[in-house]
């Protein structure tokens, strides 16, 4: 038996692409309401109200210091103890495991991408924000124009490695029956005890994902900083 | 409450003492897979600083391809991978079936070589933090790159990679949980065992959790005693 059989390697590439729609679906279901939920506790972490402060640190702390496994075995396993719960509006959702994996990747992701939020908006510049009170401006004006954009650029490449931690963090989702590229890899392996192929047919998949990530978000980042950009002629040497 | 102690306590029925065993194969296995990922780290550090630029790309590809990839693929790369070959090997020598290869040693190494790719880049962080004039000056008393990396960057540069490695250590030890998927019983293997058999999943999960967050808790402390002791002579601004 030789190591690396290509029609083989070939063959279960195929069988792994069919994952790669489930593995995106989870990202980026958590992914956008993990940020609506982030911009809630960042604000209550910048909000200068002890209590609220307190609270968004407690769920940060727990969130970042316990496994996702931890997590996902909480809510599609844990919370089947509860007989209330089971007849609760919310148990038909609680119930299917596509839910419970968003569910738990959704509230792990908004912990860490609350933390790179209030990190972007504490780096604007105060000069500019008393600048802007010194126009008059308050409240939401003053966030939506001065605050929100640069704050938004200065949290992005933190940010996509956030997103790289999510795509990475749907392969646990295998682990609770969903067949997304890390649980149809597991399916295969197990079927053919030939891990090498097959490993290097999902890692790639994975590698190219988060290639295309990181790309799709420095292309954001460069169109967002036009203004900061040096004059052509003073980059050349340094660049 | 009182029920939740005679469930998780040490007395009659208690799953007190599994837990706890399990917690401290949780603890070694992390501690294995942190002590491994130095070597791989440290390893891929000098090559990623070596002047060859063959070794340069070599730990470029390793760390981008291992901090890219589910650490779950991983695990079952080294389980299976690690079965098949054993299992060959027995076939030689005339076992029948299937062979499972050790499950704490594959772990360990898996999660060792992951995080060795995130540590190589704490330690390359760290020795370039240090400054050229130690070295040059190194250089100037005649010292040869063994005894300079042993008198002048190590002593530093793992002074500066202790933060990082805080960060690391922190990752290792949720990462053990993946261990579980093969077999290994640690903490949360154990806590599926318990909640199979009480029918009380969110308990046992939820102890999981909380020691999980003990460890972290006095981890994150001790990295914090550590390197308050180890910047003690270093003058910083503020």
């Amino acid at each position: 038996m030789n190591i690396f059989d290509v029609s083989f390697f070939a063959e279960n590439f195929v069988a792994l692409c069919r994952g790669i729609p489930l593995t995106l679906q989870l990202t980026l279901l958590s992914v956008t309401s993990g940020a609506v939920f982030a911009i809630v506790l960042a604000s209550f972490r910048l909000s200068g109200n002890q209590v609220l402060d307190g609270l968004a640190r407690g769920y940060i702390f727990v969130f970042r210091g316990t496994p996702l496994l931890v997590q996902l075995y909480i809510i599609y396993y844990g919370l089947s103890q509860f007989p209330e719960l089971r007849k609760s509006f919310a148990w038909p959702f609680l119930r299917e495991a596509y839910w419970c994996a968003s569910l738990a990747l959704c509230l792990n992701t908004a912990a860490y991408s609350a933390e790179i939020i209030r990190g972007g908006v504490i780096a604007v510049p105060l000069g500019q924000i008393e600048a802007a009170k010194a126009y008059g401006m308050g409240g939401l004006t003053l966030l939506r124009r001065i605050i929100a954009p640069q704050a938004f650029r200065l949290m992005l490449p933190a940010y996509s490695n956030e997103l790289i931690l999510v795509v990475k963090s749907t392969a646990l989702a295998s682990t609770i029956t969903m067949m997304e590229v890390t649980g149809i890899a597991a399916k295969l392996i197990s079927a053919t005890y030939r891990p090498v192929e097959i490993f290097i047919a999902a890692g790639a998949i994975y590698l190219l994902l988060n290639f295309s990530i990181t790309r799709l978000l420095r292309l954001l980042e460069y169109r967002l900083s036009r203004d900061r950009r040096p004059h052509q002629a003073a980059t050349g040497e340094h660049a | 409450m009182s029920a939740y102690f005679d469930l998780m306590g040490f007395a009659g029925t208690g799953w007190g003492f599994d837990m706890l065993r399990a917690t401290a194969v949780t603890l070694a296995v992390a501690l294995a897979g942190f002590g491994v990922g130095a070597i791989f780290g440290m390893l891929s550090a000098a090559a990623s600083l070596s002047p060859v630029s063959t070794l340069r790309h070599l730990a470029d590809g390793y760390t981008t391809t291992l901090r890219g990839i589910p650490d779950l693929l991983v695990i079952y790369l080294f389980y299976f991978g690690g079965s098949t070959v054993i299992t060959q090997l027995g076939h030689l020598f005339g076992a029948e079936g299937f062979v499972s290869a050790p499950v704490f040693l594959t772990g360990a190494l898996a999660i060792g070589v992951v995080s060795g790719a995130y540590q190589a880049e704490v330690f390359r962080g760290a020795v370039l933090a240090l400054s050229r004039g130690e070295i040059e000056a190194a250089k100037a008393y005649g010292m040869g790159p063994f005894l300079r990396f042993r008198r002048i960057i190590l002593p530093q540069a793992a002074r500066f990679a202790i933060p990082g490695l805080g960060n690391v250590w922190q990752l290792v030890l949720k990462e053990s949980a993946l261990i579980s998927v093969v077999g290994l019983v640690e903490l949360m293997r154990q806590a599926q065992i318990g909640a199979g058999s009480t029918r009380k999943p969110f308990t046992f999960f939820l102890t999981a959790g909380l020691l999980y967050l003990l460890i972290s808790l006095v981890s994150g402390a001790a990295f914090r005693v550590a390197e308050a002791r180890a910047m003690r002579g270093i003058r910083r601004a503020s």
